[in-house]
């Protein structure tokens, strides 16, 4: 196994290498000039050249490329055009608001996702099963940011039950310890004595999660729905059955442990996808993470806050695929045992 | 002969269908046996003639449904195993009735070790520890002479060889306290012909052993004559002959044995086989089957009578009968 | 068609793989359904001037946010006063011309990528592998803003983004069945004949590598109309006063506390035409490719 994780890190490095050159070259040969997109139609020629300049576009490009790439390595993107910090910082600051939704988002379809792809499958063909699968696929036909803005007229407008955006009830001056709300919420129900910043935050999580999860949610459960289907023919079912194994055991952990390994790889896939479907929930629920700022900065034309998020999002996407991968074989002995 | 014992299992006028897309297929006819205490059964008949159906009826594990039982019973120790709700045949299973199948690599969950799947069994039924339960499995091992127990039981099915993989599931049917009957599904076919003698040697070893009975499941007239005592002809279905192991080869009087017996290569036992024969035609379509006689378009003995009314039993001696209009003129050689 | 000459396959009165294929489908209900949105909306976009009340860039400021089933407006009215029926008639031509335009670069660009890669192997599909894993490696929403900011916003630079981002996808599934097929027998008969690698790659190999792809073309439309939508969301697909349904839902939102109308409507509207794809594209997928049954 030791060394499918080394073939797998070697492996790594060409494709992050890739997609740090494959962002320069998109934004080095876009036809148009940075520099007087970034300043607009009213810029003049000197503001230009000395922007030209900042950003070292002035240089050949090989040029350009080495010196984009040794910065990159030591992980200086440079600085924002809109706010003049430096792009590491922000991306900093604002990452554990998109991990925090994303986690939450991720753990909701999986444990909904699988729990109904497992009862899909032992109850194939009857109207439970008919149900689950119908709803999975106008699941995975639904525009996130729309279903984001139903569920706020529904339950923020309509019901006045959750807040319609943010993390946190502004009234409440809180002042981040860790960044992740929920944690913090308990760190200062311990500190305070009082639940109110936990339950403020899990309040303002709620509808993000479910507008975020929803799709890998459907996905997840057409995936496990199937997986199940196949793995319950095996004979090694009929095995476990035969001798006298519990059905609910025989289903979730003979079965499911088998039907894990497709599903595992299809949750890693969805998580990947779900940072950048995060930039649409983001923006609904004026949640101030990555994705909302990769917006903003698109808005504000800041060329180097959306080459480094784009960097950033990129590298975590692969570097989950990585670990899925490594998942993947802990849990399957076949190549564990390699 | 285990004529005197008592009856463990017995099934009765068993019928088993399947609804399904295409037609209901009726896949077990009225079937009857008996199994006797330390005694070894073995169905015989070519693949898709209901006797896996008829041996996975006892321990409810056709799928159903489709599957469908319309009428009979299943006495066993006492009670029918048809009214029994799914808790109650859960702790039959694996105690008192137990399994092993055709292809050990398939049979065997590729995902946990081989210890792991059969100290399951003794936990689940047992309520032992696990290190307990470990122990018994080594022990096991041992009985069903797996080389090295203790490294065994930690291996996973892909890492042991076809032979060792079919004893472990046979050390997984014996993970009980009071092992009654064990059900053999074609327990040799995957096999290579050498593993295959050591696979049935150690099965016939342990019916000794321990006082098992045994019903064999095969299409192999050679396994047949390697362990059984009584020997149920199976065709389309139907029961078409009962005998005991000697009466089948000495005097078989079904034509569908015969063939069944001349399909077999030059064995000590049936010294008449002049060369090898091959039954002509095919098996129907279970679906169309109609009040007759399913062998009639294949048999060499068929009659008018045979395509209207399936005959009735005909007993020929103590252990012997047949269900066959002209049994009278099959005569072997 | 060529391969069927060599063959030398005497000629019975067979179903060509077409007219089996609408066979099996028939039976499936799902996809039929499918195909009956997927038909509702064509002829939707196609006869949008026709069926359409009224001019859906029209602005009738005083019959604003007039609600559904009043005043004639069936499905009421927006916020500038324009008749959403209309602008959701007319957004299913924005939306189906998306779909095709954009699986049209994907298939296009794809194919030609796939076959040759496949066909030619050795070094030459390596570093192409390589480069489609990379870009594989980018989830391809971001893929797509990427493109569309450096191009500039616009419901073309939107279909080009969507098109170009998802060429790796079907590179890859072209070329996986054109791998299966490549050394097939028809196919080295068809090379002992003379035939070049033109005519082997797209004339021989090519039509009997299609059902995958046509599966991943049915579902990518889906798909591509739903980016498309997510992208106008953000400003960076169709521009006002555009009825495409994404662009409505945005100018819509701050709406939502007094005309749920306005945002709901556009949003069934992407579903259901997304939905009708996707069920196609499974049913689809269920018939072509009996691995993928279950």
């Amino acid at each position: 196994m030791i060394k499918h994780i080394l073939k797998r890190l070697a492996l790594l490095i060409p494709t992050l290498f890739g997609v740090i050159t494959l962002v320069f070259l998109m934004i080095a040969l876009a036809p148009g000039d940075p520099a007087r997109i970034m300043l607009g139609e009213r810029a003049n020629a000197e503001q230009i050249a000395q922007l030209r300049a900042e950003l070292g576009l002035d240089k050949p490009l090989i040029q350009q490329y080495g010196l984009y790439l040794s910065r990159v390595v030591r992980l200086d993107l440079g600085k924002s055009i809109a706010t003049g910090q430096q792009i590491a910082r922000e991306i900093a600051d604002r990452f554990p608001a998109t991990i925090e939704l994303a986690w939450y988002a991720m753990i909701f379809a999986t444990v909904v996702g699988m729990f109904l792809g497992v009862t899909s499958a032992i109850r194939r063909n009857t109207w439970v099963d008919y149900t689950t699968m119908g709803g999975a696929l106008v699941g995975v036909s639904m525009p996130v940011f729309w279903l984001g803005l139903v569920l706020i007229m529904v339950f923020s407008v309509w019901l006045n039950l959750l807040p319609t955006g943010g993390r946190m009830n502004i009234r409440y001056y809180f002042t981040p310890i860790t960044n992740f709300y929920v944690i913090d919420g308990i760190l200062l129900w311990i500190r305070e004595g009082t639940p109110k910043y936990l339950w403020s935050a899990i309040q303002h999580l709620l509808l993000p999660t479910i507008a975020l999860g929803t799709i890998p949610l459907a996905i997840i459960a057409r995936t496990t729905r199937s997986s199940m289907l196949e793995v319950l023919q095996q004979d090694y079912i009929k095995t476990a059955r035969s001798a006298g194994i519990r059905e609910k055991r025989v289903i979730y952990r003979y079965a499911l442990k088998n039907a894990l390994l497709p599903v595992i790889t299809v949750i890693g896939l969805q998580f990947g996808l779900l940072l950048s479907g995060a930039i649409l929930t983001e923006t609904v629920f004026s949640w101030p993470g990555i994705g909302r700022w990769i917006y903003i900065s698109i808005g504000a034309r800041d060329y180097p806050a959306v080459q480094g998020g784009i960097i950033f999002i990129s590298t975590f996407f692969v570097l989950i695929n990585l670990a899925v991968d490594i998942l993947y074989s802990v849990v399957n002995p076949k190549i564990r045992l390699q | 002969m285990a004529e005197k014992k008592e009856i463990l299992l017995s099934i009765q006028n068993l019928s088993f269908s399947f609804d399904t897309q295409r037609g209901v297929v009726n896949a077990v006819r009225d079937i009857s046996l008996d199994i006797r205490k330390g005694e070894t059964l073995t169905l015989v008949g070519e693949s898709g003639c209901g006797k896996s159906v008829t041996a996975h009826a006892i321990n409810q594990l056709n799928p159903m449904p489709p599957g469908k039982v319309d009428h009979g019973k299943i006495m066993f120790r006492g009670t029918d195993l048809l009214t029994l709700k799914r808790h109650e045949i859960e702790k039959l299973r694996g105690t008192q009735i137990s399994m092993i199948f055709q292809e050990p690599m398939t049979a065997l969950n590729p995902v946990f070790t081989v210890g792991a799947q059969i100290a399951d069994v003794f936990m689940t039924h047992q309520h032992m520890t696990k290190q307990e339960a470990m122990e018994r499995t080594i022990d096991l091992f041992k009985l069903v002479k797996i080389p090295a127990p203790e490294r065994r039981v930690n291996s996973y099915p892909h890492q042991l060889s076809g032979g060792m993989r079919q004893r472990a599931m046979i050390a997984m049917a014996l993970a009980s306290p009071e092992p009654g009957l064990m059900i053999a599904d074609e327990p040799t076919t995957a096999l290579d012909v050498t593993i295959q003698a050591q696979i049935l040697d150690l099965l016939n070893d342990l019916k000794h052993k321990i006082e098992m009975s045994i019903l064999l499941i095969t299409h192999d007239m050679g396994v047949v004559a390697e362990m059984a005592d009584r020997v149920v002809v199976m065709y389309a279905g139907r029961k078409v002959e009962e005998a005991d192991v000697f009466s089948i080869f000495e005097t078989p009087r079904h034509p569908y044995t015969l063939g069944l017996l001349n399909s077999l290569p030059s064995n000590t036992k049936y010294k008449n086989a002049r060369r090898l024969e091959a039954i002509t035609g095919t098996v129907p379509d279970m679906r169309t089957i109609g009040a007759g006689c399913p062998f009639e378009n294949r048999c060499a003995y068929a009659s008018e009578k045979c395509g209207q009314e399936f005959p009735t039993e005909t007993v020929l001696g103590e252990s012997h009968s047949v269900w066959c209009h002209n049994y009278h003129m099959v005569k072997e050689g | 068609m060529k391969s069927s000459e060599t063959m030398d396959i005497p000629r019975i009165k067979e179903p060509t793989p077409l007219q089996e294929t609408w066979y099996h489908l028939k039976k499936n209900k799902g996809a039929m359904t499918g195909l009956g949105i997927i038909t509702m909306f064509v002829l939707m976009a196609i006869f949008a001037p026709i069926v359409s009340p009224r001019d859906p860039l029209a602005q009738q400021i005083s019959e604003r946010l007039t609600p559904m089933f009043t005043n004639g407006y069936i499905f009421g009215s927006d916020d500038l006063g324009r008749d959403m029926l209309s602008r959701l008639i007319y957004g299913a031509r924005i939306s189906m011309t998306i779909g095709v335009v954009s699986v049209g670069i994907s298939l296009f660009f794809g194919i030609i990528i796939g076959v040759t890669s496949a066909y030619y192997g050795g070094t030459f599909d390596k570093i192409v592998m390589r480069l489609i894993d990379i870009m594989l490696a980018f989830p391809y929403i971001l893929l797509t803003i990427v493109i569309v900011s450096l191009l500039g916003p616009s419901l073309t630079n939107a279909m080009v983004a969507i098109g170009i981002s998802q060429v790796p996808r079907y590179a890859r599934v072209v070329r996986a069945s054109v791998l299966a097929e490549k050394e097939s027998d028809y196919v080295l008969a068809e090379k002992a004949l003379g035939a070049g690698n033109f005519e082997l790659m797209f004339l021989t190999i090519l039509p009997n590598c299609l059902s995958p792809t046509i599966v991943q073309a049915t579902l990518g439309v889906g798909e591509a109309i739903l980016n498309s939508a997510g992208l106008s969301f953000l400003g960076l697909g169709a521009q006002p006063p555009t009825p495409e349904w994404g662009l409505m839902i945005a100018s819509s939102k701050q709406f939502i506390t007094n005309a749920w109308w306005i945002v709901t409507l556009p949003g069934l509207a992407i579903l259901l035409a997304v939905l009708g794809f996707n069920l196609f594209g499974d049913g689809l997928r269920d018939i072509l490719d009996p691995k993928m049954r279950n």
